[in-house]
């Protein structure tokens, strides 16, 4: 029997339940179980986070100043924008004021990451979705290369090139160590590519795998090391000393140079290799309109990167704020971290314990209780679950809800809340790319809707990496040196109690730290993060989350090689290692479908 | 030396699981107990998964300190080199997404120009999950005589470190704060701060 959510879906879970655990090739453990009709089609879907995060544990008692480094550690991707939510919120707690250049090469730091970790996505966690890997080995490298230089100006695409790479990557495959790719449904019907263009987008892989170490350099450079670059409370923990040319860790001159070059060939690397192929690969998937899910109706961003110093209302942020619910493009509604009535946390569906379930939190009341209750009508046993019960708690992720809406957040959303608000450098290249593949603008609210976003905002990215770079050089140049203010930096500077809010737009949406510090220490620590917000399970109302949405009406070809749910469930980037929390017990198989 | 590129020493884990920490802890005290002359790199990998691919594309020879599963006796160290060293991380997943130290290295091949000195010493973790928490004591015993592990293979490759005057926390390796005593001296204890959740989820007996 069908039930109506209150958001709009029709669920049906009489039919053949096909369960996808673990889902590969992202950040932390996600199990995904769809149901689907005679027609192969999902009338039901059910998001699970398997793990459980301690963040409020560790941190409880801790040093405020440190929390950054302990909140960079969560997880081995979005590292740099954990550390800079946590720096916000500490210095929104203490009121600190950063200096004008710290806000500047934090942006730079934070758009950095936006270009490299969207990069990442794309060619190592989600092209495989649509490229067939084994079908490269068949391709015909001149005609690869006719290929290659029809869609772009990028110069490594001759023949040669092509020819050598395939016979590299056809060692690889032959010597058995097929590595990242050897988990893929290679030759699944859902493929669409000709072998020329799969092994065009192979080289790309390989390309963009050797270019990201640059782009990590700038992070090198700004925050004293990479892997962990450092961060600071108060500002940036880099001096500025152009006159010099080689202090340790100094900004200088000759590290300004890299920093502009690096930004230059990353700009050039988006606009000529990652924007054609996005555009290729998604001309030969026009017809695969699913995994809109709440794109089309309820989106939201807290929006970031700060035009000038210490201001964090909307008018400020370059990265736009805003909510838009039930469809309503003409409204975008302001968003506000500090009201108890907008952002809460529900867990009637989630293995967690409330006073009353029927109630959200706000992250500052936030309470983390662990309640293992899988319900009554499971399969299987509590510690081998063969398919979960969703009428019951069924995920170790909290359900988000901003005023009561289950939203979707991502590139996708600040792209839509940026078109929806008029911005013309979201409006604009959003309505290009559909003119140019011939879409309607319905045709955004889609999985590919979701990773051409993610394209545009890479390319959004590299250009105001250009933008603050020029910025940081007039200041400079007029004098300004400034890149900390320890004035607080003293706990006996400190008020006795108070609380904060920071927030950033991470590459996989709207993340939120909210902290207590009491006597100077943290009292309480919670982090509200994007894969919770997409990945969290049904709310009280019985409204359904992102990923779950996105999944309902999709068509799957082969429910033994369910690729089109990977396909949407990659389209957000899942990053679970910080929304969830203590692993489940490990070679515990759960498993119905295995998924690569 | 195969050719005139830096060496590495490279710690990968994830600190914030107890035994899981013990690549990092050991690059951390391996830059506090010697000098490290300029052809050397010392580096904390943390669970940077991919990331590293370059780090092995760039150094010649590498060391690699990680928590591996092998099924011997908590603490216990074992060596192994080169081609061997994927059919023992195998097993062993780290991030960006889920890719292994195996994963890695198979990168850095087809790539071209992964080191082609490589030794890996691991130590067999005994507790993984309690989150938050330090290295056991057994596993923290293995760090001497791991770091001597290194050192002799550095000096076969004609790197010699010297121990030094031992340096203060951190070394400028891992952030001051997550250093192994502020990070572990700074944990609070259960009563403050509850870190068990439900029995049945994190209980990881073997009937399990």
């Amino acid at each position: 029997m069908a039930i109506q959510t209150p958001n709009g879906f029709s669920l049906d879970n009489t039919g053949q339940r096909i369960v996808v655990d673990p889902v590969t090739r992202i950040e932390g453990h996600l199990r995904i179980e769809v149901n689907i009709d005679e027609s192969n089609i999902i009338r039901n879907a059910v998001s699970t986070g398997t793990m459980w995060r301690g963040l409020e544990v560790i941190l409880k008692g801790r040093d405020p100043r440190d929390a950054w480094a302990f909140t960079q550690r969560i997880c081995g991707v979005c590292t740099g924008t954990h550390a800079l939510t946590s720096v916000r919120a500490v210095e929104d707690a203490l009121g600190i004021q950063i200096p004008e250049n710290a806000n500047i090469i934090r942006n730079i730091m934070q758009l950095t990451l936006q270009v490299h970790d969207h990069l990442v996505h794309f060619y190592h966690l989600h092209a495989l979705d649509w490229v067939d890997v084994v079908s490269a080995l068949s391709a015909d490298p001149r005609a690869t290369s006719e290929l290659a230089q029809s869609i772009s100006s990028w110069p490594k695409s001759s023949p040669g090139y092509f020819r050598d790479l395939q016979t590299r990557l056809k060692k690889f495959v032959e010597s058995g160590q097929l590595g990242l790719f050897r988990n893929g449904y290679w030759g699944h019907a859902a493929y669409k590519l000709p072998a020329e263009a799969n092994l065009m987008a192979v080289a790309h892989y390989l390309e963009a795998l050797d270019f990201q170490k640059e782009i990590k350099k700038i992070h090198t450079v700004f925050g004293g090391k990479n892997p962990h670059p450092n961060w600071l409370v108060g500002g940036v923990p880099c001096p500025i000393n152009v006159s010099d040319t080689g202090a340790v860790g100094a900004i200088n001159i000759e590290r300004l140079n890299l920093v502009k070059n690096i930004i230059d060939q990353s700009r050039r690397f988006v606009e000529q290799v990652y924007l054609p192929d996005l555009m290729a690969i998604a001309s030969f998937y026009k017809d695969w309109n699913y995994g809109g899910g709440l794109s089309s109706t309820n989106v939201l961003s807290y929006g970031d990167i700060p035009d000038y110093a210490n201001d964090y209302s909307a008018g400020n942020l370059l990265l736009p704020r805003g909510a838009i619910i039930n469809g309503n493009l003409n409204e975008v509604h302001e968003v506000d971290l500090r009201d108890s009535e907008e952002i809460q946390e529900f867990v009637s569906h989630s293995w967690y314990r409330y006073a009353d379930e029927d109630i959200g939190l706000h992250p500052w009341d936030g309470v983390t209780e662990p309640n293992f209750d899988p319900g009554k009508n499971f399969k299987g046993t509590k510690t081998r679950i063969d398919s979960l019960d969703e009428s019951a708690k069924y995920s170790w992720i909290k359900s988000p809800r901003w005023k009561g809406h289950a939203m979707e957040v991502g590139p996708l959303a600040r792209y839509i809340i940026g078109y929806a608000s008029n911005i013309p450098e979201f409006k604009e290249p959003t309505e290009k790319l559909l003119t140019d593949l011939g879409l309607p603008v319905n045709a955004l609210f889609s999985t590919l809707g979701r990773t051409a976003a993610r394209g545009l905002e890479c390319a959004w990215a590299a250009e105001k990496l250009q933008y603050f770079y020029a910025r940081l050089i007039d200041n400079i140049r007029a004098g300004d040196s400034a890149t900390a203010n320890i004035e607080r930096w003293e706990p006996a500077t400190w008020p006795k109690d108070v609380k904060g809010v920071g927030f950033t737009e991470a590459p996989r949406g709207a993340l939120g730290h909210w902290v207590h510090i009491k006597d100077t220490r943290i009292e309480n620590y919670q982090a509200v993060v994007p894969t919770t917000w997409n990945a969290g399970p049904r709310d009280a109302e019985g409204n359904i989350g992102a990923y779950e949405a996105a999944l309902m009406n999709t068509p799957v070809d082969n429910a033994e090689q369910p690729l089109e749910i990977l396909r949407t469930i990659h389209s957000f980037d899942p990053c679970l290692a910080c929304s969830t929390h203590v692993m489940s017990p490990e070679g515990e198989e759960l498993v119905n479908v295995t998924v690569r | 030396m195969s050719s005139d590129r830096r060496a590495l020493v490279l710690g990968v884990g994830n600190i914030l699981w107890a035994d899981e920490g013990f690549g990092v802890r050991c690059v951390e005290a391996f830059a506090r107990t010697y000098r490290v002359p300029d052809k050397l790199v010392v580096a904390d990998g943390g669970t940077q998964g991919l990331y590293l691919v370059d780090l092995l594309r760039e150094h010649d020879p590498v060391v690699i300190f990680d928590a591996v599963d092998f099924g011997d006796a908590p603490g216990t160290l074992r060596v192994v080199e080169d081609d061997d060293i994927p059919a023992f991380v195998g097993a062993h997943k780290m991030s960006l997404h889920q890719a292994g130290l195996q994963d890695v290295i198979a990168c850095a091949r087809l790539l071209g120009g992964c080191a082609s000195n490589m030794l890996l010493v691991g130590a067999q973790p005994e507790e993984l999950e309690d989150y938050g928490g330090s290295l056991r004591p057994l596993v923290r015993a293995a760090i001497p005589p791991a770091l001597a592990v290194a050192q002799r293979y550095l000096a076969d490759h004609g790197i010699e470190v010297q121990r030094q005057q031992e340096k203060p926390r951190g070394a400028g390796v891992i952030t001051p704060g997550l250093d192994l005593e502020s990070y572990e001296s700074g944990r609070p204890d259960d009563s403050m701060a509850c870190r068990y959740g439900d029995g049945r989820i994190l209980s990881r007996t073997p009937q399990s």
